[in-house]
């Protein structure tokens, strides 16, 4: 329903067309991009209710809602091999009727009290997502439990979320970014789990049975693989029982396949066809991990290079100075079992080839040289300064939550980790430019008419 | 920086809504219903125009120590001058070229610097800038804000290069994707001699014309403070807001008395117009009809409001009839839906779509989203029970809004610079909550068939499903 209202440049391009835990990578790195002082409001307590279940809150009552965000660690790289898109199934039919509800009960019990309720898989996690008014929490939890505990998998929602999948997949085979995404992560994962699509493929989306769905259910909906974040007009006190009401008749332990760790390989060179008039490009080499310790300071050289502000240099150089494309970025992304270097944009198909060498000479260049004491200065400012701007909003804080969680990061990372920008030094800024930027070789997607 | 809201004028209230904004009064509920009694939307906004003529709207939100600041120019791709489409959104991305006293580059790096993020964006009936920061970069957004509201350079060297990222920026969003291609033949067909027909972004042919003349007599005409609201919702009172913008925008003459906002009315047609759209680029075939409707502002009183509910019972979410009939019952699509863009100026549309299942023809997909619509207004009128749940879904969307001090701002923003007032936001739940069930039953009234735009985008003959 939501609008992509604000449409900066960069955002708009990142998000479109990747699709699970790479959104969430981005969305925990755009958080990371963010004051000197975070906030107030952002004191986070650590709530563990009587059945064992573990929360983290933040408790604001200036407007009567409540955000809930949760995660099951697994995501769609816990599908089975043969059928890529298991989990984004399952996030489809939640809320198509649980316990005694069918669908249209169910929605309509929604819908009567206001509760807000979305799922989505990612690569490595499977998220849902709790809004409601907080003096309708009673109703809101016993619609979340039931939708975790007891959802019916009725034939017909399966059969018409199986449709709606299959149509938003054969849309993505003439998108331009979609194409791009999947031939990227095909060529660069080779057989890990993170070379298949999310989404699955139509083949395996009408393959998928009932069976295949309730499993995921029963193996990856636990206890153990649990992270929760609550935010707003809610005490810990009260959280307590709703938390165990909702998440206490779960399973301990989640039965989750070994993932090993990718592989992934990078320098190929892959194209596909499509006669539009641009020519969609996207480029990747070897990131780091977010326990890597020089992932912070990827995380600014990125800054620098292609992340989020008008004064990057892919910004200047593609283009302000050249005019060759509207939407340029760069993000380093983070996966559970990869670290990832990413880029992109589209141009003109007659100046793609020269585009591509402006991308690959501003890589060389922040790899040999890495940024000046000025561009570092300047990206210590702003990312610090930013990051009360994460801070504005229930929903954003409730996500970030779970994404610190489910990175394993600590409970005072909102006041530690503008003093971690600050403790960065140049040559951390460079030798992770080398890091990543300076030894694999990019592999180069092109999306885009044959002539190009 | 300079994005196009194609979608801008279905930016209704309630689509703003959708996005997520800050209502100051106590919300009620009725335990025994389950309903939600109509808030008042930035109950605590305050309001006041300064000498110049510089609307100011303040929304205060104390939750965290930043602001939003916005300034929203009453002029948009609808006003321009003929031959000269997409001169609006053009001086948009202009706009961050430089002044008399701080050159090209400065304002955006003074943003960054301050950890602020900054972004623009044209719609056919306005054109907003807005930065976030802490809230004590307030004062120093609001100086350069104020200073290239009019001191604005431009020189050949950066508007050139600036029209090829437009020209990207058109390929990217339109010609690139053959959906958005259809809807802009849509709107051309639909919006007869009215200029929402002419694609915000512009024609190709007349953007590659425009240059540094064109831009600055269109900001000389237009960017002035008595054509302009000033938007600061965050951590803020609006005692300060009135001092800083006394001192800032308070120091910008006016510079033009802006034209009265008439447009060629869009002609009504009798006549069934299609528009089909074969493309290789399609692999998923879809249909879609509009019509002409009236807009919040041209409207009868509460007939908007009744377009806006209609749109939820004809397609908000799996309950609505839409979806219901023709994706679970009678399974000739995967998805369907409907929605009004109410927060225009001048007559608008109201769009219903559909995405058929295999082997269900577009024509087929058509007649029967027709044939809802059709006895919506005629023998299956709204039920009391559906128009109270699809009041609900958009009460819903007003109290969740007030999650962000940023969509608060623009829903002011947006209804301000449309030629609404702030109390026709601080209403509007109350007047979504007095619409008559018969209101809604007349509202699908205005939506019949021979007067509709259909759009078909298809697969190339023989690459037809079978």
């Amino acid at each position: 329903m939501t609008e992509h209202q604000s449409s900066d440049r960069t955002a708009a391009g990142l998000v479109r067309g990747l699709s699970g835990r790479l959104a969430r990578a981005v969305a925990v790195v755009s958080f990371l991009a963010a004051s000197a002082l975070p906030v107030a409001a952002a004191e986070v307590q650590r709530v563990v209710s009587d059945g064992g279940i573990v929360a983290w809150l933040v408790e604001d009552d200036a407007v009567p809602l409540v955000a809930v965000d949760f995660a099951f660690d697994g995501g769609a790289a816990q599908d089975p091999k043969e059928r890529p898109g298991v989990a984004n199934m399952l996030s489809t039919l939640l809320d198509e009727g649980a316990g005694e509800l069918d669908s249209a009960a169910f929605q309509q019990k929604l819908e009567e009290e206001a509760v807000r309720l979305s799922f989505s898989a990612g690569r490595d996690a499977f998220n849902g997502s709790l809004r409601l008014i907080s003096d309708r929490k009673e109703v809101a939890f016993e619609l979340l439990s039931l939708a975790l505990n007891q959802p019916r998998f009725d034939a017909d929602p399966i059969e018409r979320m199986r449709a709606q999948l299959i149509s938003g997949i054969n849309r993505d085979a003439t998108d331009p970014e979609a194409i791009a995404s999947r031939l990227w992560s095909t060529s660069v994962f080779g057989d890990h789990p993170y070379a298949r699509p999310v989404d699955g493929t139509a083949e395996t989306v009408a393959a998928i049975t009932r069976d295949d769905i309730a499993d995921y259910h029963r193996r990856t909906f636990a206890r153990s693989n649990l992270v929760v974040g609550v935010v707003g007009a809610i005490s810990a006190e009260e959280l307590k029982p709703l938390l165990d009401k909702a998440f206490g008749p779960l399973p301990a332990e989640a039965e989750l396949v070994d993932v090993p760790e990718a592989t992934p390989t990078f320098g190929a060179t892959e194209t596909a066809a499509l006669p539009n008039p641009q020519t969609t490009i996207r480029v990747g080499t070897v990131g780091l991990k977010r326990h890597d310790p020089d992932y912070m300071a990827a995380y600014v050289m990125n800054h620098i290079l292609g992340g989020g502000s008008f004064s990057s240099r892919l910004y200047r150089e593609v283009r302000e100075t050249r005019g060759l494309a509207y939407s340029v970025w760069s993000a380093v992304v983070p996966y559970s079992y990869a670290g990832v270097f990413l880029g992109g944009t589209a141009t003109r198909a007659d100046r793609a080839s020269e585009t591509l060498e402006i991308l690959t000479a501003e890589f060389k260049r922040m790899a040999d040289g890495g940024p000046t004491d000025k561009e570092f200065a300047d990206a210590k400012r702003f990312l610090t300064g930013s990051y009360a701007l994460r801070f504005d909003g229930s929903g954003k804080i409730a996500a970030q939550l779970v994404s610190l969680q489910l990175d394993d990061m600590p409970i005072d990372y909102f006041n530690t980790r503008n003093a971690q920008i600050e403790a960065l030094t140049l040559d951390d800024v460079k030798r992770a430019a080398k890091r990543v930027l300076g030894e694999a070789p990019l592999t180069v997607v092109t999306v885009g008419p044959s002539s190009s | 920086m300079k994005a196009i809201q194609q979608a801008a004028r279905r930016l209704t209230v309630a689509s703003v809504f959708g996005m997520s904004l800050a209502v100051g009064a106590a919300l009620a509920a009725d335990d025994e219903t389950g309903t939600t009694e109509a808030p008042v939307i930035g109950a605590n906004a305050a309001s006041f125009t300064l000498d110049n003529g510089l609307e100011v709207v303040v929304i205060p939100d104390h939750r965290a120590p930043v602001v939003t600041h916005m300034v929203w120019y009453k002029v948009g791709s609808a006003d321009e001058p003929v031959g000269k489409s997409g001169i609006a959104h053009f001086l948009e991305h202009l706009m961050f070229k430089g002044t008399i006293t701080h050159p090209e580059g400065e304002f955006s790096r003074i943003v960054s610097e301050n950890g602020g993020e900054e972004n623009a964006f044209t719609s056919s009936d306005y054109t907003a800038y807005y930065q976030r920061v802490a809230r004590e970069h307030l004062a120093t957004m609001m100086s350069y804000e104020a200073d290239r509201m009019a001191h604005l350079v431009l020189t050949d060297a950066n508007v050139v290069p600036e029209r090829q990222v437009v020209l990207e920026e058109r390929s990217m969003r339109l010609d690139n994707e053959p959906s958005a291609i259809l809807a802009t033949a849509m709107d051309a067909t639909l919006f007869l001699q009215h200029p929402y027909g002419v694609p915000i972004i512009g024609w190709k042919d007349e953007i590659e014309t425009l240059d540094r003349t064109d831009a600055i007599a269109f900001y000389d005409r237009f960017y002035t403070p008595n054509n302009a609201v000033l938007v600061v919702a965050g951590d803020i009172e609006a005692d300060e807001v009135r001092k800083l913008a006394e001192e800032t925008y308070g120091k910008v003459a006016r510079r033009a008395e802006p034209p009265a906002r008439v447009r060629a009315r869009a002609g009504v047609l009798d006549t069934p117009r299609q528009v089909d759209l074969a493309d290789p680029r399609v692999s998923q075939e879809s249909v879609r009809a509009s019509w002409l409707v009236p807009s919040y502002l041209t409207a009868e009183p509460g007939a908007a409001e009744a377009l806006d509910v209609l749109a939820e019972v004809l397609g908000g979410g799996i309950s609505s009839r839409l979806y219901r009939e023709l994706v679970i019952e009678q399974r000739l699509a995967v998805s369907a839906g409907a929605y009004y863009r109410g927060s225009a100026l001048d007559a608008t549309s109201f769009m219903a779509y559909g995405v058929p299942r295999e082997g269900v023809s577009l024509e087929t997909l058509r007649q029967a989203i027709f044939e809802i619509i059709a006895a919506t207004a005629g023998d299956k009128p709204p039920t009391a029970d559906e128009v109270a749940r699809a009041k609900n879904r958009l009460l819903a969307d007003t109290i969740y809004a007030q999650d962000s001090q940023t969509t608060m701002a623009r829903i002011f923003g947006a209804t301000l610079a449309t030629g609404g007032t702030i109390a026709d936001v601080q209403q509007w739940p109350s007047r979504i909550e007095a619409v008559p069930a018969e209101a809604v039953a007349a509202a699908a009234a205005l939506l019949p068939a021979p007067r509709a735009v259909t759009g078909y985008l298809r697969k190339p003959a023989g690459e037809q499903p079978s």
